[in-house]
Formats: structure tokens, sequence, C-alpha cells
């Protein structure tokens, strides 16, 4: 019994995030949809996890029902989610209150829109400051500034003193996670930090949110629908699927060597410059509707593997050095990348 | 060369308007106003015009060159003279006196109605708009009888309920014009709140209260602001309606209804006596619009401005 506890409590103290078995079901003028559907992974300390899949496959889902940001009366959210000792499931409101931008804090996807337009950035951030720190307004602005000139904005004071709307989109990213980072929390929830960025400046910020994550000791939650940054970034990554995690490993485990065929098809669409004239491939269909979600494996009707068996519930099981929720993972033999 | 003046001072509008953007915020107010009113020449001239009535209205003692009820049975009804610049009464009032007199009660009737519709309308559509549900319902649904039912025809039940005066008249009107201003901030708060900085500032531990305050209402007021200026107008109307029937105002104290009422019996033995007051409620009345129609544009995204 003590045998069983102590390597169970060792596990846990190393990690930051606990989720187990979360379920996500939100309302919509239609009724209730369940949107994820028993989740479990863990995030460890300084690491860089990548969650992708395609749209609507519950990875913005899973990043808001950690900080518990869906309207109370439409969402409906069981399981775990083990955070510093509390369940944030079912922590009080004041307690997520006090967890939100000091110990766990979002980088939204769309900078444009993310900072309030009739308050100054510099307010912005210091507002975040004051209200996990109770310090005085001159020492929260104070460390806005210094927080905006640790994500390299070349004049803080001058710039603590704008409207977001001086702002360019790669300037206001920056001040997000100036914003994120100024409480240094111990994990960031990074939902396509890029997504809506000009591809030249999107490696300088992805570098920058790296660089600062590790000087602070944050661990991320990178999601993304690059699986090539995935690549070059991460340590483990997760692959979700129709409000399910269908693949999970170590990125190179992954990458080299996908168990599941929605993780393959999702490598075969990167778009390879080696590659000559063969067109940009992409995965036939579309995900699944919520409300008619197929029996079984729900990526069923978009694979080219698929068998009789498959129409069965499939668990997610250890399949040559990680977690792959396929049936048949063991027989086919997945084209990856070479590490 | 008229192409290069016109870039160079295109490039210098927006390094200006870089650096007022930069400035500490209390002297950005003031450069921010000045430039407005410099290429918004109707806000300017109703603006000044108001500013000039609001002061008229506070130091009308000192300049009313007769006490306002003073009767002098003498001089009925003059025409504009030297002595009597608008001309008198029936009862022989300096006609220039009551007007600046009146000014007073017209602008405090519209700030009361407007103050009281504001004071009720903005909490009560912010609160219904961010809790949502049957609260929402029911209260929208009360919102809606009050708004059937006309406000002047309100107003003149009130009086009848609480005694006639300009105060209970204007109160009703207030009440009246509450379910207004809190529909449109109820429209604008499920707009706001939906938004991704909303939502952001919750991720970083902003309190309902916090959000509601900080972030909905100074994003949600903006419409409000317009309507606000345009009610100020719909409520001096409705002022001097309610003098013209005598329920505001009560004689011998002037209003500007009250003295176009008067005006009105002797209108073919002294034309003049009616313009004074018409020209003033048609003059407030049209400062208060086209306020409101500048501040629209000003604040309308989708507007590009020419500076």
């Amino acid at each position: 019994m003590s045998a069983m506890a102590a390597p169970a409590e060792a596990a846990a103290s190393n990690r930051i995030l606990e989720i187990r078995d979360l379920n996500l079901s939100l309302r919509d003028d239609h009724g209730w949809v369940q949107v994820l559907n028993d989740v479990s992974f863990s995030v460890r300390p300084n690491e860089i996890l990548g969650m992708v899949g395609e749209s609507g496959s519950g990875k913005s889902m899973t990043a808001l029902s950690i900080l518990r940001l869906h309207a109370k009366r439409d969402a409906q959210l069981s399981g775990q989610i083990q955070f510093d000792g509390h369940n944030l499931a079912t922590a009080s409101e004041g307690r997520m209150r006090r967890i939100r931008g000091r110990h766990v804090s979002m980088i939204f996807q769309e900078p444009m829109s993310a900072l309030d337009p009739v308050f100054t950035v510099g307010e912005q951030i210091a507002e975040t400051v004051r209200r996990h720190f109770g310090v005085s307004r001159k020492e929260a602005f104070e460390r806005a500034v210094a927080a905006l000139d640790s994500v390299g904005i070349a004049s803080p004071r001058t710039c603590a003193g704008l409207y977001p709307m001086a702002l360019s989109g790669g300037m206001r990213q920056r001040v997000m996670i100036a914003m994120a980072l100024v409480c240094e929390p111990k994990l960031l929830l990074a939902d396509e930090p890029t997504t809506a960025l000009d591809v030249t400046i999107q490696a300088q910020i992805m570098d920058l949110l790296l660089e600062l994550a590790q000087k602070t000791g944050t661990s991320v939650l990178l999601i993304t629908h690059d699986l090539g940054l995935v690549a070059e970034t991460c340590d483990r990554v997760i692959t979700m699927y129709a409000g399910q995690i269908v693949e999970e490993g170590r990125v190179r485990d992954v990458i080299s060597n996908p168990q599941h065929p929605y993780t393959a098809g999702l490598m075969r669409s990167i778009p390879d410059a080696h590659r000559p004239r063969g067109g940009l491939s992409s995965i036939a269909g579309r995900v699944p509707s919520f409300r008619n979600m197929p029996e079984g494996c729900r990526f069923r009707p978009r694979c080219e593997f698929v068998e009789a068996a498959c129409s069965q519930t499939q668990r997610l099981t250890e399949t040559g050095g990680h977690l792959v929720r396929c049936h048949r993972a063991r027989q086919l033999s997945l084209e990856g990348a070479p590490a | 060369m008229t192409d290069a003046t016109n870039n160079n001072a295109a490039v210098r509008a927006s390094a200006e308007r870089a650096a007022v953007a930069a400035l500490p915020r209390q002297e950005s107010v003031a450069t921010w106003l000045w430039n407005w009113l410099k290429h918004d020449k109707r806000a300017a001239i109703s603006i000044t015009y108001l500013a000039i009535l609001v002061i008229a209205a506070i130091l009308a003692p000192l300049f009313a060159p007769y006490d306002p009820n003073e009767q002098n049975l003498m001089d009925l009804l003059m025409p504009p003279s030297s002595a009597h610049w608008l001309g008198t009464d029936d009862l022989g009032r300096d006609t220039f006196s009551r007007l600046l007199y009146g000014s007073y009660n017209a602008l405090y009737a519209a700030g009361l109605a407007v103050g009281i519709a504001v004071a009720i309308g903005v909490p009560v559509g912010v609160v219904i708009g961010f809790v949502g549900g049957w609260i929402d319902e029911a209260v929208s649904r009360v919102i809606d009888a009050i708004l059937a039912f006309p406000p002047l025809v309100l107003a003149v039940a009130v009086t009848g309920a609480l005694g006639i005066g300009l105060t209970n008249a204007m109160i009703a009107v207030g009440f009246s014009f509450a379910p207004v201003i809190a529909r449109t901030m109820r429209a604008q708060t499920l707009v706001v709140k939906n938004a991704v900085y909303v939502e952001a500032a919750t991720g970083f531990g902003a309190s309902r209260a916090h959000l509601i305050v900080r972030h909905i209402v100074p994003n949600a007021i903006q419409p409000v602001i317009v309507e606000i200026t345009l009610m100020l107008a719909v409520a001096l109307l409705a002022e001097a309606g309610l003098s013209f029937l005598s329920l505001g105002v009560q004689p011998p104290e002037s209003s500007w209804g009250g003295m176009l009422a008067r005006a009105y019996h002797y209108v073919e033995v002294a034309p003049a006596q009616m313009l004074a007051p018409g020209f003033a409620i048609l003059l407030t009345a049209l400062a208060f619009n086209t306020l409101g129609e500048s501040i629209r544009v000003l604040l309308d995204p989708t507007i590009k401005k020419k500076r």
C-alpha cells in the first residue's frame, strides 16, 4: 500500500498541473454539447508542452477550462484540475481570481483585441500587478515599465503611456507577454500566440516568449496548429482530435514515429520546401460536429486505415513509447519526419 | 509643390498625434479638445453657444437690466427699444430679463431630467446586460412597457398626482427617459462583455465589479454620451411644452415655454413677443442636437477623420 503511494506522491510533486478526466459541456441555443471528453494530462516544471489539432478539436477549450473562463451558466466542468494543491475545477471564484494572472497566465490569440482600448498599456499591466501584489500605484507602474523593457520594447516608458491602438500587432503581443509574465506565474497558457501575426515577426515573438518563460521558470502550454513550431520548441506534445487526446508523447518520438493516423496526417500537411511539386497534402473531410459524433474512434470517417473494429470505443494506451488512442497503432507503420 | 506641402503636413500631423498620445493624460485632454473644436466648426459654435447660455443662466441677476417679475402697467406689450431690448410682455415685464432668468429654468429642467435618466438608466442597463438570464428578461419587459408610454403624458399624470411644479414634472420626464438609456446601455454591454479584452481581464484575475466599472462601462458608454446630448434637447422641449400648458414653471417665475404661452394670446397685437422665447428654445435645442451629432461623428470609428 505504502509502496504504491510513494511513487504517486513523488510523481505529483514533479508536476505543475495535473488534469484528470476533464469533461466539459457547453450550452448553446440548441442545448448542451460535450466538447471535452476525458482529457487527462500533466505539465511538468519548466516544461514546454505543445498541444496540436485542427480548429474545433478542443485545444482552446482545454486552456479556458484550466482558468475556468467559461460563462458559469453555459458550461459544465467535471474531473480534476490539480494545481498547487487545489482542484481548479471546483475551487471558489475568489481562489480562481487569485490564481488567474498570478500563478496561471494566458496569452490570447488576437493581440489586436485582447487589450482594453480605453486604457494605456502601462495602466493595464500595472492593474494586474496591483491586484496581485497590492503595491502602490507608482510601484506597479514602475514594474509595468520594467516588464515592457524585458519584452524588448525600445522606449518602455513612452510605450507605457500609449493606448493599444497606437501599437502594431507585434508590439501588442509583446505587451500581452509582458502582462502575462509580469507576476512570474508558474504556468503560462499560450493560445496560438503567433497565429494572428505577420510571418516575419512570428519567430521573434516565439523566441522572446520561450526565453522569458525560461528566465522566470514558467512552464508553457503552447497551443498551436503549427507542428513545425512544436518540433522546434516543445519537450512533449499532445494531439487533440474532436475533444479527445489521441496521441501524447515526447516530441522526438511523436514526430519521427507517429502512431495515430491523425497525427501522421497533420505531419503530412506541413508544407515542405524539399518535397518538389508534391502540392499540399491535407486530411480529407472535416472534424465531425459534436452533436453527431461517430461511435468508437472519432477519426474513423476520415481515416484511410479504417476497419470494422474501429467502431468500438478506443482507449488511450501505451504504444511504441507514447500514448495513442488507436487499436491499430501497433499494426500500422506510419510515415514520420526524420528526427 | 502643393503635393509636397500636403505630404509634409500629413507627416507633421501624424508626428503630432503620436506626440500627443505619449504625453501625460491631463495635458492631452486639453490639446485633444482644442484640436477637435478647431476641426469641427459646428461643435465649436454649439459648445460656445451653450457655454454662454450656462453663464447667462448662472449670472442672470448680474446681467438682467430689470427685475424679471416687476410689472410696469404703463408699458404693456412694447416692441423692442433701447430701454427694453426685447420689448415687454402683457404685464409690462422686461422680456430680455425674463428670457435670462428663464434660461436657468430651462437648463435646470433639462439637466434634472437627463441626470435622473442617466442615474437610473446606466446602472440598470449595465447590470441586466452583464447578468443576463431571467433578470434581464424581466427588466427588459418592464423597460418596454415604460417606453410605450409617452413621456409628456406620464409627466402630466405625475404632476397631477404629486402636485404641479417644474421639479415634479422633470422627475417624471427623467423616469420616462431612463429606459431609453438603459436599453442602449444594455445593448452595448452585451457587445462589450464578449470582447476579448474583457475575457483577458478576467483571465488576469479581475473581479466582476472591477470588470463592470473599469472595462465595461468606459467601453459601453460612448453611444450613451451621444444619446444624452440629444436627450437634453428633448427634455428642454418637454419643459417648454409643460410650462406652455402651465404644468411646469409656475408664475410669476419665468420660463421660455410659459413666455411663449402668454405671448401666444397677444400674437396679433405684439407678434415680436413670441420670437424671443421661440428662438431661445429653437437655438438651444439645435445646439444640443448639433453637439450630439458632432460627438457621434467623433466617436464613430467607421467615419474617417479628416485630421
